[in-house]
């Protein structure tokens, strides 16, 4: 049982890692439904901003992280106004190569010498790590960070776009950009912001994530960008909540098939899931059936 | 951009229709960037001082070498372009490398298919030199131990000397080398009487290791073998003591290198691992080896170090013995090489390309790695 709820805390440290990416995956969906698949590879520059401000500014954490998220929240403002903006009367399949194309380039420049260089580098942990054991399951300072920042951020983001004139202005678009644009809201400031939120999110994963496996790279964004991918997904691309279901559902699954069936076989698993779930239910577990407008 | 073009035409042109050199190309393929760039750095000091020795000393029978140095940036597919490109284009037909075996096994197919000799400097995974059906690639050799005999040295020390009777394996599925030295570590543990109370897989990318390694604080073992690369192991040691797992840990000699201590810390401090060469070995070969490393570089050569030096003067001593450049006739010398006096130890190859030498056990201490015993096969 212990066994058991230790494996649920890994799960869940995995969980909300994911579902900071997937958030920015499915606001972006949401909007203007482009899958960005460089946003992967956001995330990798936010643990890469982070590990600058605290390993070179020497920034106490909190504030490291919030750099980490405001850096990365004008890169991905940047990138959507350099290279999704000009496609938006394009087909879709357009943005979706050059999102592609996005993710390519930000993994290879950064890997050049004068930008991030392409070795690996070690994270550092600006507190002392303690294992705090609860009725046998151990905690780590890690995982009560992962916990109370993935949970505020995820808290913050509700808030905003449930209560916020910004948020009520991004559910418009969302909803119908040329009505929104009739009503007299800023479209492109609109998308500019959504963009820019997801990227700060991302950071802020990728900042958790440098802390709680402390090894980053240029290309360390592929492999959770993809999960976090198939978490929104699963959670029903478009939809906020569904994202954080999605992501937990796929950190507890991987952790689950590791300890109980086998690991060779986690992510075949972990996949299937998502086979299995979309058969059932083609738009993910909490996504709305929608008629495509031609 | 057509203007540039023009202008690199026209300079490939006048390089190839140029007078013929005079010098014999020899190519070296070494993980120069990525996740063991600090394999591909020693690697490649080795190699090049090595080679200005001998150019030094007047060349092969009157002819200089010229190198030609390519990243295979650990990437199996890049090591077989690097190996294409330095046979076809710039026409080396001696190639030094490669450092990981996933590497050096596509590399020796192209080496084999085209022609040219090899000798890996370091590759331990018996596939480098042998096909999948157990019959040699004739000009493949490689200059260290192969991992049958590696994983049988820390099993048995792991037996003999460490007292342990239980062991946990975490392996990464997808590398020749980690998964071959998990199964040939894992038989012999068995068959000394040991228990396998743990074998994890993981694969490349993988950087989260709580599942597993809950899994294996269950299962309590004495002793965690991880024979992974410096970079995956300092992130698996350092999960490992977060989650209270005290066993000791070892290891292969992809656990070499100068950035081990400086990225798992405390994590490390205190776990074995298995090596081709200890820099604190009195004899003078090794000795002189040490300080003259020492003075171009401004550290103590690691094993990479001293196996790329060793590759590239065996590949020396047969291009002189040859009197030829001709691959096939520099391939027989090679083969016929006997007890030929190497840093790491006198070389003979047996019918399979791989030399008969001794391996030494080290153990990270809080300041560097010290020696704790040598293993003659």
């Amino acid at each position: 049982m212990e066994y058991f709820l230790q494996q649920v805390v890994n799960g869940l440290q995995l969980g909300f890692v994911y579902a900071l990416i997937a958030l920015g995956y499915t606001m972006v969906y949401g909007i203007i439904r482009l899958i960005n698949f460089a946003h992967g590879d956001v995330f990798m520059i936010g643990a890469y901003l982070g590990y600058f401000g605290i390993a070179y500014f020497h920034l106490p954490f909190p504030i490291a992280l919030a750099f980490a998220m405001f850096g990365c929240g004008l890169c991905g403002i940047i990138i959507e106004r350099l290279a999704y903006r000009p496609l938006r009367r394009a087909p879709r399949i357009a943005a979706l190569i050059t999102a592609i194309g996005v993710s390519l380039f930000l993994e290879y420049f950064t890997s050049l010498k004068f930008i991030f260089g392409p070795d690996y580098l070690a994270y550092p942990r600006p507190f002392t790590v303690t294992t705090y054991q609860i009725g046998g399951v151990s905690f780590s300072t890690i995982q009560i960070i992962v916990f109370s920042v993935s949970i505020l951020l995820l808290v913050l983001l509700t808030y905003t776009i449930q209560n916020t004139k910004i948020g009520m202005a991004m559910r418009a678009v969302s909803f119908d950009k040329e009505t929104a644009s009739l009503m007299g809201i800023n479209v492109d400031y609109v998308i500019s912001l959504t963009f820019g939120m997801g990227s700060a999110l991302a950071a802020a994963g990728g900042v958790l994530y440098g802390i709680a496996y402390p090894q980053i790279n240029p290309f360390m964004g592929i492999m959770p960008g993809l999960k976090a991918f198939v978490a929104a997904v699963l959670g029903g691309i478009g939809n906020i909540p569904g994202a954080l279901v999605g992501a937990i559902i796929m950190g507890l699954v991987e952790t689950m098939s590791s300890a109980f069936v086998s690991s060779t076989l986690r992510d075949a698993i972990a996949f299937s899931v998502l086979i299995i779930v979309l058969l059932f239910k083609p738009t993910g577990i909490m996504g709305k059936m929608g008629t495509e407008k031609v | 951009m057509i203007r540039i073009l023009c202008i690199s035409l026209i300079l490939v042109l006048g390089i190839s229709c140029g007078p013929q050199e005079n010098v014999i190309k020899v190519g070296l393929v070494a993980p120069l960037t990525g996740d063991v760039k600090t394999f591909g750095e020693s690697t490649k000091n080795a190699f090049t001082m090595a080679v200005d020795e001998v150019n030094a000393q007047g060349g092969i029978n009157g002819k200089q070498i010229k190198a030609y140095i390519t990243d295979d940036k650990n990437d199996p597919t890049e090591a077989a372009n690097a190996g294409s490109k330095l046979i076809n284009q710039d026409g080396a037909k001696f190639i030094i490398g490669s450092v990981a075996s996933k590497c050096s096994i596509p590399l020796s197919l192209v080496c084999q298919a085209a022609g040219a000799v090899m000798i890996s400097s370091a590759s331990t995974n018996p596939r480098v030199t042998v096909n999948d059906d157990g019959s040699r690639k004739s000009n493949i050799f490689r200059a260290c131990f192969i991992d049958p005999f590696q994983g049988s040295v820390a099993a048995k020390f792991a037996l003999d000397h460490l007292k342990v009777k239980t062991a946990a394996i975490l392996y990464d599925v997808g590398n020749d080398y980690v998964k071959g030295l998990a199964e040939f570590f894992m038989a012999d543990f068995v068959k000394g009487g040991g228990k396998i109370v743990g074998y994890e897989s993981y694969t490349k990318d993988d950087t989260d290791f709580s599942a597993l390694l809950t899994k294996i604080k269950e299962a309590n073992p004495e002793m965690l073998f991880v024979p992974d690369y410096y970079n995956k192991v300092a992130l698996i040691a350092k999960q490992a003591r977060q989650f209270g797992i005290k066993s000791v840990m070892m290891g292969g000699d992809g656990w070499d290198s100068p950035e081990m201590l400086k990225i798992a810390g405390d994590a490390i401090v205190g776990s074995y691992f298995t090596n081709h060469y200890s820099s604190d070995d009195p004899r003078p070969e090794v000795q002189d080896w040490v300080q003259k490393y020492e003075k171009t570089y401004g550290n103590r050569p690691d094993a990479l170090a001293t196996l790329a030096y060793d590759a590239t003067l065996l590949m020396i001593e047969a291009l002189k013995r040859a009197q030829s450049e001709e691959p096939m006739k520099v391939r027989d010398a090679l083969q016929q090489i006997r007890d030929f006096k190497c840093v790491s130890g006198s070389i003979s190859f047996d019918e399979f390309g791989n030399p008969i030498k001794s391996a030494v056990i080290l153990q990270y201490t809080k300041t560097g790695q010290a020696y704790v015993a040598t293993v003659t096969p």
